[in-house]
């Protein structure tokens, strides 16, 4: 490439780094003030200090969405496979299949899944009737309402972030080199953990990131499967910054939300050890 | 095996499926009710028309998300171009703002640009939240997924054709435009649909940017806290499904032609 | 991929043009904020059909506080609101509410006697009542045995008898409300200690409450899901229509008036428009088609005679003027100590939860999910070991 292009290609970055400038560095400075300071704009470690309090709420946030996310990979995987094993057109269809209800409203499926869990909801009435046909008294799960039911709103939403970018990454393994390590006499187990896994490590990554990262920071799942009965730690930074529970603090949200912040990274960071191509991380969604 | 795979790919749809029937069922629900199934009735569907407040946010909803995809397809493609001839640290700069938004939590993204518009507004009394700031907070959020999608493409482009057309005499802006464009079509038409369903999808960071006069659908049906969200709203759900679903199968209809037709010509 | 993509912004256009005919040049628009599901739309319509030169902006919140963040961040671009009494008291406080010029609001004479002179605006200067209700507690009278309803307290909710049937308010204001009335405080008490007590009658209930909820309240007590929850008396005979079984009553600990008011606010730049907005939902008939859609009680005399007098003579919606000021309470603007402390209170008893409580009811679910996890391991591993036995197979033929 001859230096002008080169030149054109910087200028081209122009729009990104004021747009990013703008609405994401500084928003973020904003957020590091706001936690330092007090209402009247002086520094203090008041506010970072007053999140111990709330420690056992980021502990059920994060064992929460680290369960969900456990789950994500383990239903996503097997299916990301067998679409990567399609013919080409079929594999397009099913991407769309599987972002096809992201397009429907998140809430109304949450509702939806409140319908379907409730004791006197589907499965129950459902389980119930057909045990019924053989004299058993079937009492019925206890599903909603509970952590449990938390985890499956969260794995519910953000399985096809975990699907998709697995997806891409096993697209983009050869088939050949399957086959070769088959011939050569791995078995199953093998040729799943010495060669599909190793090459999938990317999209791992990003589909954990991609689910872990929203159902941490969740707050309407929590409210509306869980029945209101367990704070996650985003209805906190929500109440902190609307209000709900009659105090507007942006300095206690906002070291709320740093310390998050923080906490995601060192994950991240460490997460990303194992991924040798940092830079690459899976692309993203296809 | 292949029934264990096909079965078990059918599990998972129907996880993912199985509210979406709930929602169209109860969409025909003869009362009001989420957990009561009273009656066949179309009410909801003939009433959706006539409701002005959902249509608006309807309406609202789309436009954002079409405008915030085109938008932020523009900046990213740009964007991914520019990453991908640089080096270094200022590279591994550039990547690391990129991944921000993506490995921040939603919520803290949303308050974080809250807090700036507030900031504005507090210092100038002519703005306001509303239409404006949805939008650029929805840009914001769905740049990276664009520069990601287009990335990968632009690194296994090849080069050479770009400077030939450039030895050949064409102005580096034809030839980008004619020559870039065109081989990294397929990052930039995913990025544009990833952010387009983002968008739409959005309901957090909508929540907190909206302002009082403009509001998302995704606003509209979480406001409705003192009285239960009205089947309308399946009713609506259950149109868009069926329309993308149409949409869907006559992409894919008109696909198996034409891969049949160029079969036969070569026949 | 590519004709998809143009079908999609064809059909993105196509639903978009259908409502862009909202906007037009020139009109004055009327920025309305309210409660979701809270108005007959029809009255919009006739509104802007009587007045063409007027276009009603209406959007909706979720809370009065969500709305107040709303307004104190937005800065100026609505012109009403109707939010509760409370929070029009504390609107009030701040001076961000306009004097109303009762001379534009000739229909302000249907209002009654007994919803002026609120504690919340007590010279009646800024709010015109929309509608008002009380608190009621709801029970399905199939499982909740007519022995503990029938001294009509708010002891009900407390009853372990119906552990895992009872629903509670998801806001702070109602649920601090009821059990500070159930100690036999007042609901806008100043003292530390009785919210304290009342927080820890709360917690004590807490293992007995199915759920903290809303809106969902409807849905669960008419499929029977739920047994018993304090609500809002008009819902009451919504869920009743669907549900026969349903039964309520006013407690006799006392209860709260909830008033929702119409608004000016200061920044508005139509406040003329804005009044004859208020004054033409102020019409008896008007009124009553909208309180023939939301079921609330109307302060509307004049509505009232056009209602349904079955409805109206319903003593649980339309308490006598005697009772209600013996017996209800309006809430106010509580002191900014308050407000923290309830907020402090409010976030405890949601987190104490999580570390006792719900664990109980969880673990037969989580088990539930630990089985599936296990299942689509197994059967991921499986499929990789089935797979590549029949290769082998086939390789040593």
């Amino acid at each position: 490439m001859n230096k002008n292009s080169k030149g054109l290609q910087r200028a081209m970055t122009a729009p990104f780094s004021v747009w990013m400038a703008i609405f994401i560095i500084i928003p973020i400075a904003l957020v590091l003030f706001y936690a330092f300071t007090d209402a009247n704009g002086s520094f203090t470690f008041e506010n970072i200090m007053s999140i111990w309090e709330y420690r056992s709420t980021y502990i059920v946030s994060i064992e929460l969405a680290f369960v969900a996310t456990i789950i994500c990979l383990i239903l996503a995987y097997p299916l990301a496979y067998s679409i990567s094993r399609m013919k080409a057109r079929h594999q397009q269809t099913m991407v769309l299949l599987v972002m096809l209800p992201m397009w429907m409203n998140f809430l109304i499926r949450t509702y939806a899944w409140m319908t379907i869990l409730e004791d006197t909801g589907l499965i129950n009435t459902l389980l119930k009737a057909f045990l019924s046909l053989f004299g058993y008294e079937f009492e019925g799960f206890a599903m909603i309402n509970t952590d449990g039911a938390i985890i499956l709103g969260m794995v519910y939403n953000f399985l096809p972030y975990m699907i998709l970018p697995i997806y891409t990454v096993l697209t983009k393994i050869d088939h050949s080199v399957i086959e070769a390590a088959k011939d050569l006499g791995a078995n199953g187990l093998h040729v799943f953990t010495k060669v599909l896994l190793p090459q999938s490590v990317p999209g791992i990554i990003s589909g954990i990131t991609m689910v872990f990262v929203p159902a941490v920071s969740t707050f309407i799942i929590s409210k509306l499967l869980g029945g209101g009965m367990t704070y996650l730690i985003g209805d906190i930074i929500e109440n902190y910054f609307l209000g709900n529970t009659g105090e507007v603090n942006y300095n206690v949200g906002a070291a709320l939300s740093l310390v998050l912040m923080v906490l995601i990274l060192i994950s991240m960071g460490i997460m990303n050890r194992f991924d040798k191509d940092a830079e690459t991380s899976g692309g993203g969604l296809f | 095996m292949k029934y264990v795979s096909r079965f078990y790919n059918f599990l998972v749809f129907a996880f993912l499926y199985s509210p979406i029937v709930v929602m169209i069922v109860y969409s025909f629900n003869g009362i009001k009710s989420r957990s009561v199934f009273e009656g066949f009735s179309l009410q909801w569907y003939k009433e959706l028309f006539n409701d002005a407040i959902i249509m608006k946010s309807l309406y609202i909803s789309l436009v954002i998300a079409v405008l915030a995809a085109v938008i932020s397809t523009v900046i990213g493609t740009l964007a991914a171009v520019g990453i991908n001839s640089m080096k270094g640290f200022k590279k591994k700069v550039y990547l690391s703002v990129n991944n921000i938004p993506m490995v921040n939590p939603e919520i803290v993204t949303a308050v974080s640009m809250m807090i700036l518009f507030v900031f504005i507004i507090s210092k100038s009394n002519s703005m306001e939240m509303g239409f404006g700031t949805l939008l650029i907070s929805h840009i914001t959020f769905c740049i990276p997924y664009v520069t990601l999608e287009v990335l990968p493409k632009i690194r296994g482009m090849d080069n050479n054709i770009y400077n030939a057309a450039l030895d050949l005499g064409c102005p580096p802006a034809k030839a980008f435009l004619k020559v870039v464009i065109p081989q990294i079509k397929p990052g930039i038409v995913t990025g544009f649909i990833m952010a387009f369903t983002l968008s739409l999808d959005d309901f957090i960071i909508s929540y907190f940017n909206s302002g009082s006069t403009v509001q998302t659908l995704s606003v509209t049906i979480f406001s409705m806290t003192k009285k239960p969200y009205s089947p309308k709203i399946n009713a609506l759900s259950t149109l868009l499904f069926v329309t993308i679903l149409i949409l869907l199968v006559s992409v894919n209809i008109k696909q198996t032609r034409d891969d049949a037709k160029k079969k036969g010509a070569r026949k | 991929m590519k004709r998809f993509m143009s079908l999609l912004i064809t059909v993105c256009i196509l639903l978009g043009s259908l409502s862009v005919v909202a906007f037009a040049e020139e009109q004055i628009v009327l920025n309305v904020y309210n409660w979701g599901e809270y108005i007959e739309q029809e009255t919009i319509t006739m509104f802007e059909e009587k007045y063409p030169n007027i276009d009603v902006n209406y959007t909706t919140f979720d809370s009065n506080e969500s709305m107040y963040s709303k307004i104190v961040s937005g800065a100026a671009s609505y012109d009403i609101v109707i939010p509760s009494e409370y929070m029009v008291s504390k609107l009030i406080q701040e001076d961000m509410l306009a004097e109303l010029d009762f001379s534009n609001i000739p229909n302000y004479k249907h209002i009654g006697e007994a919803y002026k002179n609120l504690a919340s605006d007590p010279e009646n200067k800024y709010s015109v009542p929309y509608f008002w209700g009380t608190v009621v507690v709801i029970y399905n009278s199939a499982f909740v045995s007519q022995e503990d309803v029938k001294d009509e307290s708010l002891e009900l909710l407390w009853n372990e008898k119906y552990a895992g049937k009872i629903l509670m308010f998801d806001n702070p204001r109602d649920s601090f409300g009821i059990s500070l009335t159930r100690l036999g405080y007042s609901m806008n008490s100043g003292n530390d200690k009785e919210w304290q007590e009342a927080a820890k009658e709360l917690s004590e209930q807490k293992p007995i409450v199915q759920a903290y909820v809303m809106d969902a309240i409807f849905d669960k007590m008419e499929a029977g899901e739920a047994w018993i929850a304090p609500y809002y008396a008009g819902d009451a005979l919504v869920i009743q229509e669907t549900n026969p079984d349903i039964q309520f009553y006013i407690p006799k600990e006392g209860t709260n008036l909830f008033v929702d008011s119409m608004c000016i606010l200061k920044t508005t730049e139509h406040k003329k428009e804005a009044e004859l907005f208020i004054n033409f939902m102020c019409e008896p008939e008007i009124g009553a088609m909208n309180a023939d859609t939301v079921g609330y009680a109307t302060p509307n005399t004049g509505a009232q005679k056009l209602l349904d007098p079955e409805i109206t003579g319903n003593e649980l919606i339309y308490p006598d003027e005697e009772y209600l000021k013996k017996n209800t309470e309006v809430f106010i603007n509580l002191p900014q100590k308050t407000q923290m402390l309830q907020s402090t209170l409010w976030t405890d008893l949601k987190i104490i939860s999580a570390e006792d409580g719900t664990e109980a009811s969880a673990i037969d679910w989580i088990d539930a999910f630990c089985i599936i996890v296990i299942v689509a391991g197994g059967i991921s591993a499986l499929y990789f070991f089935i797979r590549n036995t029949k290769r082998k197979k086939l390789w040593k033929q």
